[in-house]
């Protein structure tokens, strides 16, 4: 186990990752091409070098570029072969550039996400694509749960997912009386899981110190909830972690404790 | 908006030309499912106009329909629609059944499979205003339109809504006052409706014809859930929803594309709706019933091979698309016109549908339609000619190959189908894996 736990974290994550792309493709009817899959990946893993090359960055790695290209081709879809590229250029490129407070703001697939969705046309997200049968939903969780118990600060992961629920049943079961059945159904959402386990708990992204965290993931869920819910617009909780994003600095600010340092593979980077 | 319309129609016109391929032989339309209900949806912006066609067969002095609206609609967002429009659209999105006659190999030297991818308010005053102060429900409106009577209603308790409804002659199923609760919570209407028999008497018609209504809401969604109250059993709903831009799939539920484009064994031709309907089941039974399942998305100026011709601007207009201007007229038919249709297909029950239909329009505009192929084979002898020999090999392994898709889309016995095309036994080669039946 101590030798397992020594592993980065994110070599687990992005295991994890690859099974799930593999799976969707294969059996989940997950509408992206091989080619969207390579370019996602060439053009990230081009733009992380070149950025490392021209900015003489000693300590790098490459694990999180990998994660962030998995995430961009787990989530987004579209129908022409140039965005995925374009979208994890940007996505890439904005941890380099987008730095207040020396350190990037983004999660760079949530804003990759974000831009694409936002500029880029015929490109979308398909939230139901996991289907909400019980067996991929605990399959996850399992997963995730081992990502989670072995990485630092994925506290983030409860603190949102409670939140959450705990929205989702007050305002809609107890108040609004819909059937308890609402409930798991939203929850056994492979698309909801999946960005608490791999998205949210991204520890470059999020702020340092603990209570930090829990203000951040509260603002997540409530975003998320408004832009659900209330405004009845699709995707909210990827909404949601981008419009919190831009307090994270605050946070950091107001709860001052030493940034997060990815662990013994990657040395000390903090691209 | 120009230049997109020339960018589709570029894109398009190349393939409409070359493709036709096959002829149109069959479809399974709406009429093979019995409880079916079918919807028009009409989306743009956050506008939408709702068709409702319900296959009502009891007494029509029993019938009463109670759909939450998000807003108090005026008479003239609520109009009375024909049933010959839901027809035209049902055959125009329909599963096809296309059928080819092999050539002779010894004049096409090479037998190419052809096959082609089917990838590529003037607010009139609500006259009888009554308020039933103890029940917590106002009438907001009332009006009597074609042969229906319609109330609006606006409530504040559940149980007070059932009691008014039952008060007020409607027929409510027992576990009606949890359903309507939570669309009382987010200050929804009521859009109310039972027959009114001297003006139905007047229409000379025997069914019920569609009810319309325009409304804007933010909300792209279809309220499912109170129908299930008195349903027995699983339901079938077709969804056709016609928006400007691309593919619409359900945000809520996972939507997925039925099985499509593959070769089947030519006595299908006669049994196609029965084909179609066992696939279905099929499909609907490995995803547990819980997912949505899309027939049909293409532009609605065109189609290849069509089962019906495309609906006109006229019909288009009349099921509510109103952003066609003037200059869409039926000399754009061939092209791509602003209007995409996406056909979806849902069988639910209470249990695995637990929440409301919930829609969004993607980017997507990929044309997909249920396809089905029959080729005949040719009719000469493999004495004729080195490639007919050849032919007759691969005939082979193709009737073989039909008759393993058809009996793994429908869950039918291999030997019957076997039986029915007439495959001699002999020449069955064993590709099948040991592992292949372990599951199933």
């Amino acid at each position: 186990m101590n030798k397992i736990a020594t592993i980065d974290t994110r070599l687990w994550q992005l295991g994890i990752m690859a099974i799930l792309l593999l799976l969707g493709v294969l059996k989940r009817d997950f509408s992206l091409l091989p080619s969207q899959i390579a370019l996602t990946f060439i053009s990230g893993l081009l733009t992380q070098t070149l950025f490392i090359k021209f900015l003489n960055i000693k300590k790098y790695s490459f694990l999180s570029t990998i994660i962030t290209c998995f995430g961009l081709c787990l989530l987004l879809r579209s129908a022409n072969l140039w965005v995925h590229p374009v979208v994890a250029y940007l996505a890439i490129a904005s941890k380099f550039t987008l730095r207040p407070f020396g350190k990037h703001l983004f999660n760079p697939a949530n804003l990759g996400v974000i831009l694409g969705i936002s500029f880029f046309p015929e490109t979308w997200i398909t939230s139901g694509q996991w289907g909400a049968d019980l067996t991929t939903a605990l399959w996850l969780i399992a997963a995730g749960f081992f990502v989670a118990r072995n990485a630092q600060r994925l506290d983030i992961t409860a603190y949102f997912l409670m939140c959450y629920a705990g929205i989702f049943i007050i305002i809609r079961i107890l108040w609004y009386g819909y059937p308890l059945a609402v409930f798991f159904h939203q929850f056994q959402n492979g698309a909801l899981l999946l960005f608490a386990f791999f998205m949210i708990s991204d520890p470059m992204t999020i702020p340092h110190k603990r209570i930090g965290r829990f203000i951040h993931a509260i603002l997540v869920a409530v975003l998320a909830y408004i832009w659900q819910y209330w405004l009845y617009w699709n995707q909210g909780i990827i909404w949601g972690l981008f419009f919190a994003t831009f307090l994270v600095p605050l946070w950091n600010i107001l709860f001052l404790a030493p940034a997060y340092q990815w662990q013994p593979l990657s040395g000390d980077s903090n691209v | 908006m120009f230049k997109k319309l020339l960018f589709i129609s570029a894109l398009l016109m190349p393939q409409f030309s070359h493709a036709f391929c096959g002829f149109y032989v069959a479809k399974a339309d709406a009429s093979l499912y019995n409880q079916a209900s079918q919807v028009v949806m009409v989306r743009k912006e956050d506008k939408t106009v709702l068709s409702l066609m319900n296959d009502y067969q009891g007494e029509l002095k029993d019938f009463a329909l109670v759909i939450p609206v998000a807003e108090v609609l005026q008479k003239e967002q609520i109009h009375i629609g024909d049933n010959k429009l839901f027809e035209h659209l049902d055959n125009f999105t329909a599963p096809r059944l296309v059928e080819y006659h092999d050539k002779n190999p010894c004049e096409v030297k090479r037998y190419k499979e052809e096959r082609m991818s089917m990838s590529t308010s003037s607010a009139a005053p609500a006259s009888k205003m009554k308020t039933e102060k103890k029940l917590g429900v106002t009438v907001e409106a009332e009006y009597t339109i074609g042969e229906y009577d319609i109330v609006i209603l606006s409530a504040k308790e559940s149980d007070g809504l059932e009691t008014w409804l039952v008060q007020n002659g409607y027929k409510m199923p027992q576990g009606a006052s949890a359903a309507l609760a939570p669309y009382i919570k987010q200050d929804m209407k009521f859009f109310v409706a039972k027959v009114n028999l001297k003006e139905q008497n007047k229409t000379g018609l025997k069914f019920l014809r569609p009810l319309q209504f325009a409304f804007q809401s933010e909300k792209f969604m279809l309220p499912i859930r109170l129908g299930m109250i008195n349903a027995k059993g699983a339901q079938d709903l077709l969804v056709y929803v016609l928006t400007e831009k691309g593919r619409v799939e359900v945000s809520n539920y996972q939507t997925l594309k039925l099985p499509s484009n593959m070769d089947l064994p030519v006595y299908i031709k006669h049994d196609f709706a029965n084909f179609y309907k066992s696939m279905f089941d099929t499909q609907v039974k490995k995803h547990d019933m819980r997912a949505v399942f899309t027939e049909y998305f293409w532009n609605m100026g065109w189609c290849d091979p069509c089962a019906a011709s495309p609906l006109s601007a006229a019909e288009l207009k009349q099921l509510g698309v109103f952003w066609l201007g003037s200059s869409t007229s039926n000399n754009m038919r061939g092209r791509g016109i602003p209007v995409q249709v996406t056909r979806l297909h849902v069988r639910y029950t209470p249990e695995t549908f637990p929440e409301d239909l919930m829609f969004q329009e993607t980017g997507d505009n990929q044309n997909f339609q249920g396809r089905y192929v029959l080729r005949h084979a040719w009719s000469g002898n493999p004495e004729q000619c080195d490639a007919a020999e050849a032919y007759f090999e691969n005939l082979t392994k193709r009737h073989e190959e039909e008759s393993r898709v058809l009996s793994k889309l429908t869950g039918w016995d291999l030997n019957q189908i076997r039986k029915k095309m007439n495959l001699n036994d002999k020449v069955t080669p064993t590709t099948d894996k040991w592992w292949d039946n372990i599951w199933k």
